[in-house]
């Protein structure tokens, strides 16, 4: 039994962000980590190896050659191997050109289960596990809260409104995971020295038998403008009162909104 | 002195400041508070494999060079001083027997040091012998096939808490402190040792400082460290190397402070404006910095010294210590007056971490034993050579 898990470097959370000219994310002008919700994944995959349930545990990127650093730190927490796509055509891919190209690299690596987080921390567009799912013609498990796998199938857990559901599919499946499915461990220091060892392959588009055109072409979405989110008014203070007073005013505050 | 920062180096720092952030710094104010050994940042500590950091991989360790434990120790000591001795003793604890130990004791002690199923602590203090080691007087008596140990120390750091601990006594009183001491191998668990009081400490409270007594404690000659008469050559090859944690420690905590000083000042407001505004708070930060980064360029040529394993190793590991001891000193009072009031309450890391600085420039050697040190090695470089009588010793506290 096999594990792919895709991982995306994402600048991190509290980094202030930047575009370029053609409104993409400037990465290079902040922080990078592993996307935080690809993490869970990252953490479920290997409490299936760990159990037993799972051989193999591999990653898988798309992005700058710099998205080796967020597979070696992947490598540290546990697992066996990792793979880089990287090409500069790619550069500014939507979701859709992404999907394309992780489902070629899925299709080459063959694994029982393609797993990936819910959504990226930056873009949060959820729609990755979706396409790659239906361009490769495999059942989706989305936002699994908890992924087992049973002979031939696998289960997810999906917490909904009233409780949960559980889904299962045949393998090989592509599955997507909450942040419900256990706190991501922190990489020990013998994971980071053993993933020094561990082999980090890259490929072009060309070792996956896709062509350029072929893939940004095949962009459906375009960004047109990227603004920051307008400034909210500022906090309002209740300080140096009595209790019962800054009480009166809370309440009063919270009525004038209908919210009491 | 020249060395080089490698991917690695910043991969691990990456590694351990998060884990440091996440999991240690919410802790330390309930830590000095409470006055309580972290058990819990010792578990995660050992779980990531971070307390066998200078043992030999053979052992069970990770055998991280110089600068990689420097390091580590220093994004610890960034948040919170007191977790950081859990890596800083495990070391000095374990370095008289990475020094002097033979094969036995090193597959004895090191893989349970490595995982941090055992502490260990480093016995050198006695209450009438700090920076003057060489007039230690607890004594080792041999009978039969076992030294009995009898006298107490003090200051140790994790005296009370370690279960085991490398011991220095005398075996050939007549001989004195400098030929006549010893190192050894003591288990917790034997009868007649015993660790009767701790300190109340100014800072570092979570880090039981304690008294310690031997009544006839009874050690296996296989438990010697060395030959007998060696444990003065012993206990200063051993702090040569390990003040550099302390080094790592104060540059960790001034770091702390900068970072929580200029978090402050660009956050507060008076007379209109954010206090990072003014000139005057800029020219403190900037000082800070400075400083800061200096301490930490001598630390890690030091590291890079012991790896390279110069003679004049005391030279670099001394001004290192003394540097950053002074900056740590420094730079968290200068913290404390960024953030006015604030910095002199609780409510604030920076009072804290001004407590935590003072002990950088005590323990291990007094800043003036560096100078000693220093002016020794200054000497001997001239060809002068030194007749001090004076020993250079490891100060208050080990």
């Amino acid at each position: 039994m096999k594990i792919v898990v895709c991982i995306k470097q994402v600048p991190a959370t509290a980094a202030e962000k930047r575009y370029t000219s053609d409104l993409r994310l400037d990465r290079s002008a902040s922080e990078n980590v592993i996307n935080p919700l690809d993490e869970y994944a990252v953490e479920q995959a290997l409490r299936l190896q760990e159990s037993g349930a799972v051989e193999n545990v591999s990653y898988l990127s798309m992005g700058p050659a710099q998205a080796g650093e967020a597979l070696r730190r992947a490598m540290a927490m546990g697992g066996d191997d990792a793979f880089l796509v990287t090409d500069d055509a790619l550069a500014g891919a939507d979701e859709w050109a992404t999907a394309r190209v992780l489902a070629a690299a899925l299709d080459k690596l063959a694994p029982d289960v393609s797993l990936m987080g819910m959504a990226s921390d930056d873009a949060r567009g959820s729609l990755v596990p979706g396409a790659v799912a239906a361009i490769r013609g495999l059942p989706l498990l989305s936002y699994a809260s908890e992924l087992r796998l049973e002979g031939n199938t696998a289960r997810i857990r999906r917490l909904n409104a009233s409780g949960f559901d559980i889904i299962e599919a045949p393998l090989p499946v592509v599955a997507s995971v909450t942040d419900q499915v256990g706190e991501p461990r922190y990489a020990s220091l013998k994971g980071i020295m053993a993933a020094r060892r561990k082999t980090l392959e890259t490929w072009s588009l060309a070792d996956l038998g896709l062509s350029a055109a072929g893939v940004q072409g095949g962009a459906l979405t375009r960004v047109v403008e990227a603004r920051a989110p307008e400034a909210k008014p500022p906090t309002e203070r209740i300080e140096n009162v009595g209790a019962d007073e800054a009480v009166t005013k809370i309440a009063d505050w919270l009525a004038a909104r209908k919210l009491i | 002195m020249t060395y080089r920062l490698t991917p690695e180096h910043e991969e691990l720092r990456a590694v351990v400041r998060e884990l440091a952030e996440e999991r240690i710094a919410p802790r330390a104010a309930q830590i000095d508070e409470s006055r309580e050994f972290p058990w819990d940042l010792k578990e995660l500590l050992a779980k990531q494999d971070l307390l066998g950091a200078g043992l030999p991989e053979q052992y069970g360790g990770t055998g991280l060079d110089g600068i990689s434990q420097a390091i580590l120790v220093e994004e610890i000591a960034r948040a919170d001083a007191t977790t950081s001795l859990i890596p800083m003793v495990q070391n000095l604890g374990a370095l008289p027997i990475v020094l002097a130990g033979n094969e036995d004791q090193k597959e004895r002690y090191f893989p349970r040091l490595a995982s941090g199923e055992w502490l260990i602590a480093f016995g050198l203090t006695e209450a009438a012998a700090g920076s003057d080691v060489a007039s230690n007087r607890m004594r080792a008596r041999l009978e039969g096939d076992c030294y009995r140990l009898t006298g107490s120390k003090r200051f140790i750091t994790h005296g009370s808490i370690a279960n085991v601990l490398t011991v220095f006594a005398l075996t050939d009183p007549d001989a004195g402190g400098r030929k006549g001491m010893s190192a050894f191998i003591v288990e917790a668990d034997t009868p007649g040792f015993s660790a009767p009081r701790v300190e109340h400490k100014m800072g570092i409270r979570g880090s039981p400082t304690a008294e310690l007594n031997f009544d006839e404690v009874q050690v296996p000659i296989a438990n010697r460290i060395g030959e007998e008469g060696q444990g003065f050559k012993i206990a200063m090859a051993t702090l040569d190397q390990s003040r550099l944690g302390v080094a790592a420690q104060a540059v960790g905590i001034a770091q702390g402070a900068l970072d929580a000083a200029v978090a402050y000042a660009a956050d507060r407001q008076q007379f209109g404006q954010r206090v990072v505004d003014f000139e005057g708070i800029q020219f403190m930060l900037a000082d800070m910095a400075s400083r800061t980064e200096a301490a930490r360029q001598l630390t890690y040529a030091a590291c890079a010294a012991v790896d390279a394993k110069v003679a004049d190793l005391p030279y670099w590991t001394s001004a290192a210590k003394l540097i950053a001891g002074d900056t740590a000193m420094a730079v968290t009072t200068d913290a404390v007056q960024v953030l006015g009031g604030y910095g002199y309450i609780s409510e604030y890391p920076v009072e804290r971490m001004m407590r935590d600085a003072k002990i950088t420039q005590l323990y291990e050697g007094t800043q003036q034993i560096q100078r000693v040190v220093i002016a020794r090695q200054l000497l001997l470089r001239a060809g002068i050579g030194s007749r001090s009588k004076a020993s250079a010793g490891p100060g208050a506290g080990s």
